[in-house]
Parts: structure tokens; C-alpha cells; sequence
């Protein structure tokens, strides 16, 4: 066995011990705190389960480095989360590091060497503080050495304390571990009495624990690291049965107990158990055979210090460490161009590792705010690489100025910290004004400052109310500057709706941190300002207007919903198609599709604002917008020519009727169930609860239509641009083949309404097409008039399984991934609209409807019940 | 018969209720800054000085305290949330801190009585003590993680003077609410300790992130271990999410603490507005699952909650017996962050 492995002994780490690491003592001395964190940190990770902090030593003020060295690694999630024992022969450090530690610590020691009164008072202290204790075994005569003083003097302290209240299982009992092999007689039996007098005092004093200082058994052979470590382990494999509990020892430095050297193990055991008269004699000569024998087995460094710089700055960054920050961040900049490369580089990947990390709630706060730290670091140690860069080569990159505050009637300003220090570390000025700031000293503050830029944060909800006011305020002053949102409660939504309208100025709602320093470096470019202030306008408005659709007011009953219906006008049904049922289209002409390509969507989604064509022309844009938009036709060119892609379609055509919200589809002889929602927000006198439904006729029969389009063969052009590291190609692919499908759909609708299905004569020109002026819709599954994605296969279904050769996963996506489906509806009136918030009752209704536990139609229309 | 005592033997025949929020009965109010100021002479803006109405519009806050009583709130908690000289202190108002508590318990007190008078059910006095606005724990500053606004001894004066306060105007218990710092909690304790060794304590917890900590990092389970010494009266969670997200920790603190569990949840999460718009049948709702599950012995509301809301919960507790206390054990807790457990 080995003492680790005993799963209930508990290895205190004791490498944070002045007096017992000479390393440490020299770290804390010198006032490298930082360092010294690192050795607790190497003790967690090597198994410590508690560590010992110890800072007795004559020339240091103990009680400050106790108190700052506790405060320190508090803030070291990795470290703290384990328990502390605070460790001094002197009460005024304890009590000084008791007022520190949050958990619930240990208390190393207390005895009644100075009487009983004493002894009590500290105890009581102890047990306020909300602590545990170790007794030493000492009394007014004396330390214990024997057995018989050993358990005599615990029982006596045991007695003492239970009577007083002190719960007995907070009794930790340290018998003394004393140095033994030294060559005097009377220490021969010191292990033995300890492991014997254990025994007696766990038996004598009922839930208490037993613990003890391991290092000083092996004292005399100091420098003889296999020897120690030997006799250690022996001790325990003796020790623990007898009711050792817990001791302090290096925890990376005990051997396994079965794999020692079955001489020195067999001679280390003699000393311990005291069995042979010539013990000492026998492990002093043989120690000397392990003399110099690699010793020290600590690993020099942990692994992670082999990695390359990148991966060593992500680790740092992510663990919080910041011993190696900046030798790391040199080696990083030595080999980067320019040293800003590094912040953008490494030291912005690992800050996203950790943003990433604390989003998804795997990492928590104070982790957060050391890894900052630790990102300022090494930042700060660029920053005169910088500078000297500028100097040389004249440019001022002085990024902007932002004044930030946690405003009026909040305290929460940890979010508000790290966006300050995220936005230093990228070169930005911050002004931080604290919390609890009122408006009148926010805009003082910009103004003296002449800030670039104002944040307001926020936890607590009526600061959204104090940020209206804030931006009311600006208003009033007549102030232009950005201003940014953040903080726990604050919203895009509440940001559009209540924010921004009150002030002219740009105001930004930025959702975290990582993208604050996005957010902020645009708003400081020349050419990113005006995008991001007229895309996020834009973005607020669009929100503004989907709020006011589908409101925030109250929802009504399904029953008053249903009342409130779209009246069905009989006049403005559609004729029977022309050709009902089932029709394919194997191959719609490429050259067709392209002509009716809808370009805006296409350039968002290479992020370029603007409409098409006027993108073309843009100023700031433009230029990328043509090159790629040639780039693209380039490509069209060629899917034309050498038919690279395939545009199947399927129509279906079916008779059908209508029972409330559902519609009864009577498609291939088989009637299928189309449940369709109905909105539920409260509506305007003269405004419908709309629902689809709504557009059939309820009276007799009527027509319905489904479709499915899909663009394949992407494939093997795809794996030709990944062969050929080609990136761009793979995406404008992509692209292209998604604007066919959404064009092949368009197409596909006009041709239904003027031949299959047949009810219209157009003549539209594209830009017609695009803005749908034309009577008829094609509502798709998981869209806003038909949010559940889950009627998809009913459509397949009906269309016979694999329309336009598309099939769907499980959550209901299409594949190939270039696919549109949906619903045709011919009736005059027929029109888009959003379900959006629908109540209980409907979810309910609908499951039954859908024939679905409620909990699954839960999840399908989650975003429409909250 | 001892207060605390006259509590256990309550809350062994039934699951009690605790009231509900003052913030959100105060906010809807909609009081103006002279409101709050009355006749005071005060330097500052008093808007949203909610400690301050004690002393200026006792009768306001006794309504509110009537209001959840008559919802059928058996522990009414005081209105002295941010009542501290460092909370106050924003306010300008520090000098007033202990004449605040003392109105605040005393108009408490009164309606307790009141009501206990009517139906001889007694109500109990619980002085709510927040955690104020600095930490013990944690570094306000990013580049100097040793740093701390304020010191222990500081901190346990603080509160001294509140629990004072509050003990003077008839607060039979100290309910120590919203720990976002354990330490801080820690220093509520060693403070009410001072004040009188024997008065009972309640506490209740914050957790401020997904991952089910509070601030400085403590899980249910550390926090538990760190304070127990306390022998509180009651130990739970309050505010944190809605009580849907609580239930998970409520029913680990069950199965561990030899002691009562309070737990009095949030209306929900805030909308996108900040509203807090969870009705009072959901929030029941979310509590009946506990009531079912055996884990809580008194129930109420933080943020949010109105007298409709506890009346709610009034109803849903009613029909279920209280969680039975886990055995005392004799096992050592300890804690870093995470709690540890030594074997016996």
C-alpha cells in the first residue's frame, strides 16, 4: 500500500512552511509573493488536500505575510479550493489569518502549555472564527514524548474542551512526531510511542483525529532524500492503521511502500518499530550507499513548461498563473513581427479560451479575474516594445479613451473590471469611475476626459432604468459619444428598445467582454466606425419593429384567440390546380437560377452590410463587396457550364379542409393532420390572431400545396478546394449553392402559381419576386408563421419521403444543406406573419393536436413560449 | 420557552412561510426622493434608500409587513437589507444606521404581535442583516489580488452595530441573507456572537453563478461547512435564480445539514426588461416540487415576490408535512472552496 492510496489518510502539503522549505522561506523573504503562490499551487497539484501555511520565522513580520499570503492564494481558485491550516506557535498570527480564510480552515495548534485558561480561551476563539484545531500534545510540564504523557495530556484537553461546547469531531490531536535514529538512547521509541499512543487516544477520546509533522521522524538525515523518504513511508504504513489520520508531509515526496529496497525498507522499519538494539547503527551504514542518488524527484517543471510558447500563454492564461508570464510573453514577442502580434496572437486566443470557459459556466469568477491579471501582465511587459515600435516608426496608435462606470443605485463592478482590463490590455485608456455613479459625474467625466466613449454596467435590474437615464442625460447635454451597455441584465432587446431611443448618440449593447474590445476598436477605426454604429442602428430597429409585431403585451386566451381569427373571405379563394398531386423536377436549369439570385443575403453572410447592387458602390465596402461578388459569377460560370450542381424540386397538390387551426391534407389517399399555430399576443381592435389555418376555407374544400428544392452535388468540388487548402472556394461554394436553393424556391413558387397550381397570371420582374408582391406565400416549417420544425416530415411525407432527393436528421435540419421546403398557400389574403409568444393553453392543445407529449412540443416551440 | 426553540416546534408540525421581497413592494411604490427623505436633514439624494422609510414611512413599511402576514408569512424578516454603516454610507446616512434597525424591528415587532393577537399564531422577528456592498474575500483590484476594501475586524463592528440595532427594537432572531462572501457571512456570525452568545441565527446564501457557487467561490456544501459553527437555526439559499434553478442545491443542503432549511427564491429570472414577471402560481408551482421532495422547512420570496406570491406559497406548503432534519452527524467538515470530509 501506499500512504496515498489510503483513502482516507489526508497528505497536508507542507512545502508552505518557512520552517520547513528552505525555498519558500527565501521566496517570502525576498517579498516574491508571486512565487511563493506557485509552490501552494505545485503542492495542490502534487495531492495535497490541505496545505499548511507557516511564516514563523524571526525576521519576518508573521502576522503581514500570514494575512497577505492567505489573501493571495484566495484568490487562486486552484489552490483555495482546497482547506488552509494555519500554522503558527504564535496566537496573534492565527488569529490574524483566521479573520482571512473564507472556507473553514484548520487551526495549527493550540495547547495548554501557558494552563487551561488560556488553552479554553484560544478554543472558544477558534470555534467563532468557524474553525477546526489541532491540540498539541504539551502540556505546563512539557511537550509529550512518551506514550503514557501523550495520551494523558490529549485526554485531559479532550475532557476540557467537550465540556466547554467544542464539538469533539473539530479536535484534531498532534502527539508529536519526534526525530528518531538519532544515536540517544531515549528517542529509540519515539515512532513506536507516537503509533501506540494514537491507538489509546482515539480510543479514549471519541470522534477526533490524530495528526502529526512527518518531517521530523527521518531529521537526522538531512540531505539523504531516498532515506527519508523510506522511513516516512514506513511510519505511515504503520501509523495509519493505528489512527493517523492526517500529517503533514511533501506529498510528491513519499515512496510507494512495497517498491522501496526491501534492505533499506527492512532497516527503516527496525528504527520505527524500535526492533533491534543496533537499528541506528544498520540504517546509518546503509544510508550512505544512497548518498547523491538523484535525490529530489520533483519535477523541474510541470509538463506544461515543455509545450511551445502559444500553448504555454493559453495555459497561463486559462490556469491563471502568472510565474512565467513574462518570460513566456518575450520568447512569444522575440519571435513575433511586430510585438502587438502577441497581444493579437496568443494572448487574445487564450483571453477567448476563457471567455469561452466562463460562458459556459466552467469556469467562475475569480478565475476570470486572475486570468486577466495575468493577461495585464503580459501586456504590460509589451507595452515599451510598443511604444519604442511607435517611436521608430512614427505612428501614434493611441487606440481611444473610454470613461466606464457601474451606475446609480448598483455595486456589481466585476464584469465592469474585466471589460476595463480586457480593453487595456488592447491599448485602450479607462477611465474607471467606480460604482454607484450618477449620471451628472459620467458625462463631467467624458467630457473632462474627452473620452471616446462611455460603458455603463450594471447587475441588478433597476440599473436599466438608471441607463435610460443616463442616455437621456447625454441626450440632453447634446453629446454624440458611443455609448456602450453591458452587465449581467442588460439586453439587446432592452438596449433597443429602451436605451437607444432616448439618445441620438450610438449606443451599443456588448454582450461580454471579448467582444467589448471588437466593439471599442471599431469605434475608433476610421473605416469600422460608421459600419458598426449604422449595422447595430440598423439591428435595433429591425428588433424594435419585430417587438412591436409581436409585443410584449399580454397574451389572450386560445379560446379568445381563436375568436379573434383572420375572417376567411370566401371571394378571394384560389381555383383547383391545374395539376394536382405529386410533381418532380428532376433538373431546373442552373442559368435560370442564377438570373434570380437574391444577392443581399449573400453578402451578409460574408459580413458586408448593404443592400445589393447599391454594395457595390459602397464606400467603405465596396471595394471587397465587387471583388467578391466577381469572384463569385466567376464561380456561377462555371456551375453553369459544366453542370457542377443538380436543382431537383418536388410539388405536391392536395385536397383538403379545415377543422379549427389544423388542416386535414388528403394526400396519396391518406389523410394527414397539419396542426398550424395561432398567435396569442393581445392584438389592436381590428388586428387578427392570425394562424394558417386561417387561409382555408373552413366551410368546404379547398387546396393546399408543399414543396421541397434542393441543390446537389457540392461534394466533390468541396473536397477538391480542402485538397487544394482552399478555403475561400469551399465558402463561396457554399454560398452560392444556398442563394440557388433560396432562388430555385422563388422560382419554383412562380412557376406553382402560374401553371401547376395556376391560380395567377404574372409577370414579375426580379426585384418583384424579392419583395413578394404576389398573392400566394410558401410559409416554411420552423419559420415565424409555422415555428415548429417538427411538421417537416409531415411534409415529407406527403411529398413521398425524400422530396427533391432531401432527407432530415434527427433535429430536423435538410439534407443536402442548400434546401428550402414549405407550405403553398393560394388564398388572395394569405400573408406572413409571426406566431411569437403563445401561452400554456395553445402548447398544450397543439401537443394533443400534434399528438405529442407535451414536453416534446415544449421543446420544439421553446422560443415561442417564453 | 426560547425563540428558537418555539420555531423548531412550529416548523415540526408543518412547513412555515417566510415573507416576501420589500425592494419590489417599495419599488412599485413609486416613491419620490422627498418620500424617502421625510423630514431628515441629509446631504445626499435618498432616492432608493429603501433602510431609510424605517424612520420616515414606518407606516408604509408596516403595510407591507401586514400584507405578507395576511398572506400567511410566519417569519417576518425586517426591512434592513443594506441598513449597515457601509451601505449607508453611500447614502450619507451612517448616523442614522441604528435608530434605522431599531424602527425597523420595532414596526416588525408590532405587526407580529398584531396579527399574533388575532389568530394566536405566533409570528417570528427575523433583523435581516445583507451582506453590504464590500467583500472580505475579494480584490477589487485586478492588478493587486492581495488587496481588500476592508478588514474583518472592520466588517464584524459594522455589524455589531446593526444586530444591536435590531436586538434594541425586538428582532428575536438575526437572519444573516443573500451570502455572497462567505467570509463576510463568517463575520455576520462572529458579530452576532458578540452582540448576545445565545441569539438565534438564521442564514442564507447566494449563489451567483452557473456553476452553483457564491462569490468567493463557496458551493452549497462549503458554505454549509464554513458556517456551521453557528448551530444556525436555519440554513438555505435566497435570491440567486428562480426557485426552479435552486432545487438541485436545496436538496443537496437537505440531505446534509442537521438543521432547518430555509429557501426563498426569486420570482423567476428577470425578462429582458428586468422585470421580474414570474407569476405567483409558477413560483408556487416550482415550490410544490420541493414540498414534494422533502427538502425545505421554510419557504418564502426574495426579488420580485409579492404578497399574491406568498399567499401562493402559503396554499402549496400548506398541504405537505415539513422535511425531517438529517441525523446530527459527528463528521469534520472542512472547507476550501470545495467542502472536505474527513473520515470518522
Amino acid at each position: 500500500m501506499t500512504a496515498q492510496a489510503s483513502s482516507t489518510f489526508v497528505n497536508i502539503g507542507e512545502r508552505t512552511n518557512v520552517t520547513g522549505s528552505a525555498r519558500f522561506k527565501k521566496l517570502v523573504m525576498a517579498g516574491d509573493y508571486a512565487a511563493a503562490v506557485e509552490v501552494a499551487r505545485q503542492q495542490v497539484e502534487n495531492g495535497a488536500q490541505i496545505i499548511d501555511v507557516n511564516m514563523d520565522e524571526g525576521l519576518l513580520d508573521a502576522e503581514a505575510a500570514m494575512t497577505t499570503f492567505l489573501k493571495l492564494i484566495a484568490a487562486e481558485p486552484d489552490i483555495a479550493r482546497v482547506p488552509i491550516m494555519i500554522d503558527s506557535s504564535k496566537w496573534t498570527v492565527i488569529e490574524a489569518g483566521l479573520k482571512c480564510v473564507s472556507g473553514k480552515p484548520i487551526v495549527n495548534s493550540i495547547s495548554m502549555k501557558e494552563g487551561e485558561a488560556e488553552f479554553l480561551a484560544h478554543a472558544r476563539k477558534v470555534h467563532d472564527y468557524g474553525a477546526a484545531v489541532v491540540v498539541m500534545a504539551f502540556d505546563e510540564v512539557g511537550q509529550a514524548d512518551t506514550k503514557a504523557r501523550k495520551v494523558e495530556i490529549c485526554e485531559r484537553a479532550y475532557k476540557l474542551l467537550v465540556g466547554e461546547g467544542f464539538p469533539p469531531e473539530d479536535i484534531i490531536f498532534d502527539p508529536n512526531i519526534f526525530a528518531i535514529a538519532t544515536g540517544i538512547e531515549e528517542h529509540r521509541r519515539y515512532a513506536l510511542d507516537f503509533i501506540e499512543a494514537a491507538r489509546e487516544i482515539k480510543a479514549r477520546c471519541p470522534h477526533v483525529h490524530i495528526s502529526g509533522g512527518l518531517s521530523n521522524l527521518s531529521f537526522s538525515f538531512r540531505g539523504n532524500e531516498p532515506v527519508r523518504r523510506a522511513m516516512h513511508s514506513v511510519f505511515l504504513y504503520h501509523a495509519i492503521p493505528a489512527g493517523l489520520d492526517m500529517a503533514i508531509v511533501n506529498a510528491g515526496q513519499l515512496d510507494v511502500y512495497d517498491a522501496i529496497d526491501p534492505e533499506l525498507r527492512e532497516a527503516c522499519e527496525d528504527v520505527v518499530l524500535d526492533r533491534r538494539e543496533d537499528a541506528t547503527e544498520r540504517l546509518v551504514t546503509l544510508a550512505e550507499k544512497y548518498l547523491g542518488s538523484d535525490p529530489v524527484r520533483e519535477k523541474a517543471e510541470a509538463e506544461w513548461r515543455g509545450w511551445d510558447v502559444g500553448k504555454r500563454l493559453e495555459h497561463a492564461l486559462v490556469k491563471g498563473i502568472d510565474a512565467y508570464v513574462v518570460e513566456d510573453t518575450e520568447e512569444a514577442r522575440r519571435s513575433a513581427e511586430r510585438p502587438i502580434h502577441v497581444i493579437e496572437g496568443p494572448l487574445m486566443d487564450g483571453m477567448n479560451v476563457v471567455g469561452d470557459l466562463f460562458g459556459s459556466g466552467k469556469m467562475f469568477l475569480p478565475q476570470v479575474v486572475k486570468s486577466a491579471r495575468v493577461m495585464k501582465k503580459a501586456v504590460a511587459h509589451l507595452i515599451p516594445f510598443i511604444e519604442a515600435e511607435k517611436e521608430k516608426t512614427g505612428a501614434t496608435q493611441g487606440k481611444g479613451r473610454i470613461v466606464m462606470a457601474t451606475v446609480k443605485g448598483d455595486v456589481h463592478d466585476i464584469g465592469k473590471n474585466i471589460v476595463g482590463v480586457v480593453l487595456q490590455c488592447n491599448g485602450f485608456e479607462v477611465v474607471d469611475l467606480g460604482v454607484m455613479v450618477p449620471w451628472a459625474d459620467i458625462l463631467k467625466a467624458a467630457i473632462e476626459n474627452n473620452a471616446d466613449m462611455i460603458g455603463l454596467s450594471g447587475l441588478i435590474t433597476p440599473s436599466l432604468d438608471e441607463m435610460v437615464t443616463v442616455a437621456g442625460e447625454m441626450q440632453r447635454a447634446e453629446m454624440r459619444l458611443p455609448l456602450l451597455i453591458g452587465g449581467a441584465t442588460t439586453s439587446k432587446v432592452h438596449t433597443a428598445l429602451r436605451i437607444d431611443p432616448a439618445y441620438d448618440g450610438p449606443v451599443l449593447h456588448v454582450l461580454d467582454a471579448s467582444r467589448a474590445v471588437g466593439v471599442a476598436s471599431s469605434l475608433v477605426s476610421d473605416t469600422q466606425r460608421e459600419p458598426l454604429i449604422a449595422r447595430t442602428a440598423e439591428e435595433y430597429e429591425a428588433t424594435r419593429q419585430a417587438r412591436a409585431r409581436s409585443g410584449q403585451s399580454e397574451l389572450s386566451s386560445l379560446e379568445e384567440a381563436r375568436a379573434n381569427a383572420f375572417p376567411y373571405d370566401p371571394v378571394g379563394k384560389a381555383p383547383p390546380p391545374a395539376r394536382p398531386g405529386l410533381q418532380q423536377f428532376g433538373e431546373w436549369p442552373l442559368r435560370d437560377l442564377r438570373a434570380s439570385i437574391d444577392w443581399t443575403p449573400f453578402f451578409r453572410a460574408w459580413e458586408l452590410a448593404g443592400n445589393y447592387p447599391a454594395i457595390l458602390e459602397d464606400a467603405v465596402v465596396g471595394e471587397s463587396a465587387t471583388a467578391l461578388f466577381n469572384d463569385a459569377n466567376a464561380m456561377l460560370d462555371r456551375i453553369v457550364a459544366e453542370h457542377w450542381l443538380t436543382a431537383r424540386g418536388t410539388v405536391g397538390l392536395w385536397r383538403c379542409r379545415r377543422e379549427g387551426d389544423d388542416v386535414f391534407v388528403l394526400a396519396s389517399n391518406e389523410e394527414t393532420r397539419l396542426p398550424f399555430l395561432r398567435q396569442q399576443v393581445k392584438k389592436r381592435e381590428g388586428r387578427a390572431n392570425m394562424c394558417l389555418a386561417d387561409f382555408i376555407d373552413p366551410e368546404g374544400e379547398d387546396w393546399i400545396g408543399g414543396f421541397a428544392v434542393g441543390i446537389h452535388g457540392l461534394e466533390p468540388h468541396l473536397e477538391r478546394f480542402k485538397a487544394e487548402n482552399d478555403d475561400y472556394s469551399d465558402i463561396l461554394l457554399k454560398a452560392l449553392a444556398d442563394r440557388l436553393a433560396e432562388s430555385f424556391a422563388e422560382t419554383l413558387h412562380a412557376h406553382v402559381r402560374n401553371s401547376v397550381w395556376g391560380y395567377a397570371e404574372e409577370h414579375l420582374t426580379n426585384q418583384q419576386l424579392i419583395r413578394e408582391t404576389y398573392t400566394g406565400i410558401r410559409p416554411a416549417p420552423g419559420y415565424p408563421a409555422c415555428p415548429d420544425h417538427s411538421l417537416k416530415p409531415l411534409l415529407f411525407g406527403m411529398l413521398g419521403g425524400e422530396p427533391a432527393g432531401v432527407t432530415l436528421t434527427e433535429s430536423m435540419a435538410m439534407l443536402p444543406t442548400s434546401a428550402v421546403s414549405g407550405f403553398y398557400f393560394g388564398h388572395r389574403d394569405s400573408q406572413y406573419f409571426g406566431v411569437a409568444r403563445i401561452g400554456r393553453d395553445q402548447l398544450e392543445d397543439y401537443a394533443a393536436r400534434r399528438e405529442l407529449p407535451v414536453a416534446e412540443a415544449e421543446r420544439w416551440l421553446r422560443p415561442n413560449l417564453d | 420557552m426560547n425563540i428558537a426553540q418555539q420555531l423548531r416546534d412550529a416548523a415540526a408540525t408543518r412547513i412555515l412561510v417566510k415573507d416576501g421581497a420589500y425592494g419590489t413592494q417599495v419599488q412599485a411604490r413609486r416613491l419620490a426622493e422627498a418620500d424617502y427623505r421625510g423630514g431628515l436633514d441629509l446631504a445626499r439624494d435618498q432616492k432608493g434608500n429603501n433602510d431609510l422609510l424605517n424612520l420616515t414611512r414606518p407606516g408604509l413599511v408596516g403595510e407591507i409587513a401586514l400584507a405578507f402576514a395576511e398572506a400567511g408569512a410566519d417569519v417576518l424578516a425586517t426591512n434592513s437589507f443594506n441598513a449597515n454603516r457601509i451601505s449607508q454610507a453611500d447614502y450619507g446616512a451612517e448616523h442614522l444606521v441604528r435608530e434605522m434597525n431599531a424602527a425597523a424591528a420595532w414596526i416588525i415587532r408590532e405587526v407580529a404581535e398584531r396579527e399574533a393577537q388575532k389568530d394566536g399564531r405566533k409570528r417570528f422577528v427575523a433583523g435581516a442583516v445583507g451582506p453590504t456592498n464590500k467583500t472580505l474575500s475579494l480584490s477589487p483590484r485586478v492588478n493587486d489580488p492581495g488587496y481588500r476594501e476592508i478588514d474583518f475586524d472592520t466588517l464584524s463592528d459594522v455589524y455589531v452595530e446593526q444586530i444591536e440595532g435590531l436586538v434594541e427594537g425586538g428582532a428575536e432572531i438575526v437572519l444573516i441573507e443573500t451570502v455572497f462572501d462567505t467570509l463576510n457571512a463568517k463575520a455576520a456570525i462572529h458579530a452576532a456572537r458578540r452582540v448576545d452568545p445565545e441569539l438565534p441565527i438564521m442564514l442564507s446564501m447566494t449563489i451567483t453563478d452557473l456553476s452553483g457557487r457564491n462569490l468567493s467561490g463557496h458551493s452549497i456544501e462549503a458554505f454549509w461547512a464554513s458556517v456551521r459553527h453557528a448551530r444556525p437555526l436555519s440554513i438555505g439559499l435566497n435570491c440567486s435564480f428562480g426557485a426552479a434553478q435552486l432545487r438541485a442545491h436545496i436538496a443537496a443542503l437537505s440531505g446534509l445539514a442537521d438543521t432547518l432549511i430555509m429557501a426563498y427564491p426569486n420570482a423567476g429570472l428577470p425578462n429582458d426588461l428586468g422585470q421580474y414577471d414570474e407569476c405567483a402560481e409558477t413560483t408556487a408551482a416550482q415550490v410544490r416540487e420541493w414540498c414534494e421532495q422533502g427538502i425545505v422547512n421554510i419557504v418564502g420570496g426574495c426579488c420580485g415576490t409579492t404578497p399574491a406570491h406568498i399567499a401562493a406559497i402559503a396554499r402549496t406548503v400548506a398541504g405537505y408535512p415539513p422535511r425531517r432534519t438529517a441525523e446530527p452527524t459527528r463528521r469534520t467538515l472542512l472547507a476550501g472552496i470545495e467542502p472536505m470530509v474527513l473520515a470518522a
